[in-house]
């Protein structure tokens, strides 16, 4: 099956302030109003609209074989996605927390990954998984992971995350178009801020990064949760006379770094911010490649902030562990003094 | 048939909790009375007797013409004749590994005539005589072995997936595809869709076919389980995989279990085709444990005399499922021995015609490597193929130039 070209929205809006989880629904709707064969799947998104409510109401108007309340098993939810794929659907699977993807982590890696390299091409996987990660809100274990790095080192997979409401709303559409499988991560301790969305105004492509925040100093990339607290950083920072130019990388895998090379080529200084831990990670990747292309650009080495390589703490310590504005302007201020 | 028939909980006394009255049996007696894990048991189906006696019963007879008895047979011997070959063809380090199905011919067989062309199969990686049934030819089996691709076939136009090596998977993306089936609307009528997932006894330990039994019930998905029981999962014995036979696992899930005889193809063709009618017609899922034995090794790096004994074996070869069949022909002069003779013939000409195919295959370029990783290529990808070949293209100047590597 192919999907129709991503056009605008079925029933277009005026310009309205939304929240990164109105906007995901609103492009779940779009999504499911443009193509049939999108399906919505996981636990507790029907009636209840998800625990995030970032399904509410779709099962209502779209019927309980559009928007499946699924038994509770994650590799139930991504192994009945990959045959419903096989069948000719673009499943939207919905994790509950970032820690709980674990159960469906051998049907990601093991068959949704491989199937279109393993047919040479011959079956389609376009499967969304929706997981909504990170910490910051105050819950219990497994519920505030960041685990995309380990779903970017696998061939096969294609890894993105959104960090406001206009990217949640085209990203979302885009990953369910894509007739690669796309882990999609929604910074869930943002999910109620706000800001203006044009659903008429033309979307940048999926897999590409984006200056956010132009500067000269220093360039600070980042993604997901972590992009209001560069900004955030970057506005304190100007009150002491350094401009930082702020990159939401937004695709993961594969990384667009063609704008991360083309700032640090100009800043001469690069902070890599994550929640994740370090080690082996989406900002390992990123130093490496940023050493070889911009090597005779760098004044200082690419410094990372970061969470730590531990599991997740309990969560009466997780403004410890995360890193906050004052952690990403002291490295800022590392880098500047080489 | 009413599935309920078939959900009903049976055999109390060897699964249920004892009587308020009976001493609590020891652990050793809950064992000793699961010996259908370990014998076929009074519930198994069959329609030929292993000395190839045809037998009625009272759900499954089935009508079948002679020429088509006749077909059965060739498929069996045709299917036997290709695995033999794939383990010599190992054996001779043409291949790196072989699955053989030695043993499980009229499983596979009888499953495989079964399915119409309208359902949909996944199978796991043993399944060389269903693929057979589906058209695909034997040689398209070899490069997964030999390590030149993943699976040559083309799994929409045959409806057989590709193989699926890790133990499980295969049952929740069946389970999937059976609620799209589903979903659309193919069910409710004689000649609706069905699905069917092959697996082993091993694989009923695993989560997935948990699950995927559990989904499948849910969504009324028309899905046929087929479990080949070939009684061991590499060196583990289905004792280790379970405390009740495997069959009786489906009314936990609701839906119909039964155990048919594995080595008896017509049997396996009666209860398949009766189970898939249930999925067309919209009362699917049903579990199928095809009870049967694995003849040969799990896999040719395996070496099953380290754990278990050559008398079960000899017992097994006793029930043999070709031989029954060649039995029922000859008695009831269906064949005669020009046809034995000709299907004989067929086989070596198939054995040719692997070897050589095998022989003559042609290494994958390196480029493979990177072809078809997504839909959408990345441009990680393009340039790490560029780089690639640009280092194997400097190779190439040091061969013009008559250099030695």
């Amino acid at each position: 099956m192919v999907a129709p070209a991503l056009k605008s929205p079925v029933a277009p809006v005026g310009t309205q302030t939304v929240t990164i989880a109105k906007a995901l629904n609103m492009g779940l709707r779009a999504s499911l109003e443009r193509d049939p064969k999108v399906l919505v799947m996981g636990e507790d998104v029907g009636k209840l609209g998800g625990v995030f409510r970032i399904t509410d109401g779709l099962q209502k108007d779209f019927g309980e074989h559009r928007v499946l309340d699924t038994p509770l098993a994650e590799s139930g939810i991504i192994g009945t996605a990959i045959g419903l794929a096989i069948r000719g659907f673009r499943p939207v699977c919905e994790i509950q927390f970032d820690g709980f993807i674990f159960p469906g982590f051998d049907q990601l890696v093991s068959q949704l990954a491989k199937l279109h390299f393993r047919s040479q091409g011959k079956l389609k996987m376009p499967v969304v998984v929706r997981v909504p990660f990170g910490g910051g809100i105050g819950a219990v274990e497994h519920h505030s992971e960041s685990p995309e790095s380990l779903f970017a080192h696998v061939g096969g997979l294609k890894v993105v995350s959104c960090s406001n409401p206009v990217d949640a709303y085209w990203m979302l559409q885009q990953a369910i178009e894509c007739d690669d499988p796309v882990l999609f991560f929604e910074p869930k301790r943002r999910y109620y801020e706000k800001s203006e969305l044009d659903p008429t105004a033309p979307p940048i492509p999926l897999f590409s990064s984006r200056v956010v925040r132009v500067g000269s100093a220093v360039t600070v990339a980042a993604y997901g949760p972590m992009v209001r607290t560069c900004l955030d950083a970057a506005t304190a920072a100007a009150e002491d006379g350094q401009e930082l130019e702020v990159i939401d990388l937004r695709t993961l895998s594969p990384l667009d770094l063609d704008p991360v090379f083309d700032s640090v080529r100009r800043t001469g200084r690069l902070v890599l911010v994550s929640e994740a831990p370090a080690e082996a990670s989406i900002t390992s990747e990123i130093a490496s490649r940023v050493q070889q292309e911009c090597f005779y650009s760098l004044e200082a080495p690419v410094l990372r902030v970061t969470g730590f390589d531990t599991p997740y703490p309990p969560s009466k310590l997780e403004d410890s562990y995360l890193p906050d504005l004052d952690r990403v302007l002291d490295v800022v201020d590392r880098s500047l003094a080489y | 048939m009413s599935p309920e028939q078939w959900t009903r909980p049976e055999n109390e006394g060897t699964t249920g909790p004892p009587a308020a009255t009976a001493a609590k049996p020891t652990r050793e007696q809950v064992i000793a009375g699961l010996r259908a894990t370990s014998e076929g048991g009074a519930d198994l189906v069959q329609l030929l007797t292993p000395e190839g006696q045809r037998v009625e019963h009272p759900d499954f007879d089935i009508d079948i013409p002679d020429a088509e008895l006749r077909d059965l047979y060739r498929d069996m011997v045709l299917v036997r004749r290709a695995d033999r070959e794939g383990n010599a063809l190992q054996r001779q380090g043409q291949l790196g590994i072989w699955v053989p199905l030695l043993g499980q011919e009229a499983a596979q067989i009888g499953a495989g005539r079964a399915v119409r062309p309208q359902d949909m199969i996944f199978p796991s990686y043993r399944e060389h005589g269903v693929a057979w049934c589906r058209g695909i030819d034997p040689t398209e089996l070899l490069g997964v072995f030999r390590g030149t691709d993943h699976g040559s076939w083309d799994p929409n136009s045959t409806r057989f997936h590709l193989y699926t090596i890790v133990i499980g998977n295969q049952c929740l993306n069946a389970t999937g595809y059976a609620m799209g089936q589903r979903f659309e609307g193919k069910v409710g009528d004689p000649d609706g869709e069905a699905t069917m997932v092959f697996f082993g006894d091993g694989a009923t330990s695993q989560g997935d076919v948990h699950e995927a039994m559990v989904w499948s019930a849910v969504y009324d998905a028309p899905l046929v389980f087929f479990c080949q029981n070939n009684q061991w999962a590499i060196s583990e014995p289905v004792e280790r995989q379970s405390r009740v036979p495997l069959y009786r696992r489906a009314s936990g899930y609701g839906f119909p279990g039964i155990r048919v005889d594995g080595n008896d193809v017509l049997a396996s063709l009666a209860v398949a085709k009766w189970a898939l009618d249930e999925c067309r017609q919209g009362n699917g899922p049903v579990l199928i444990e095809a009870f049967t034995y694995r003849m040969d090794a799990h896999t040719t790096s395996d070496d099953p005399t380290r754990y278990r004994l050559a008398d079960e074996q000899e017992a097994w070869k006793l029930k043999d499922p070709i031989e029954r069949l060649r039995v029922h022909l000859v008695r009831e002069q269906i064949a005669d021995q020009g046809f034995f003779d000709g299907i004989d013939a067929e086989a070596d000409e198939l054995a040719v015609r692997l070897r050589n195919f095998c022989f003559n295959m042609p290494e994958p370029p390196p480029t493979r490597i990177f072809s078809e990783v997504y839909a959408e290529e990345t441009p990680q990808l393009v340039a790490q193929r560029e780089d690639y070949l640009q280092y194997l293209a400097g190779f190439a100047d040091e061969a013009i130039a008559g250099g030695v590597r």
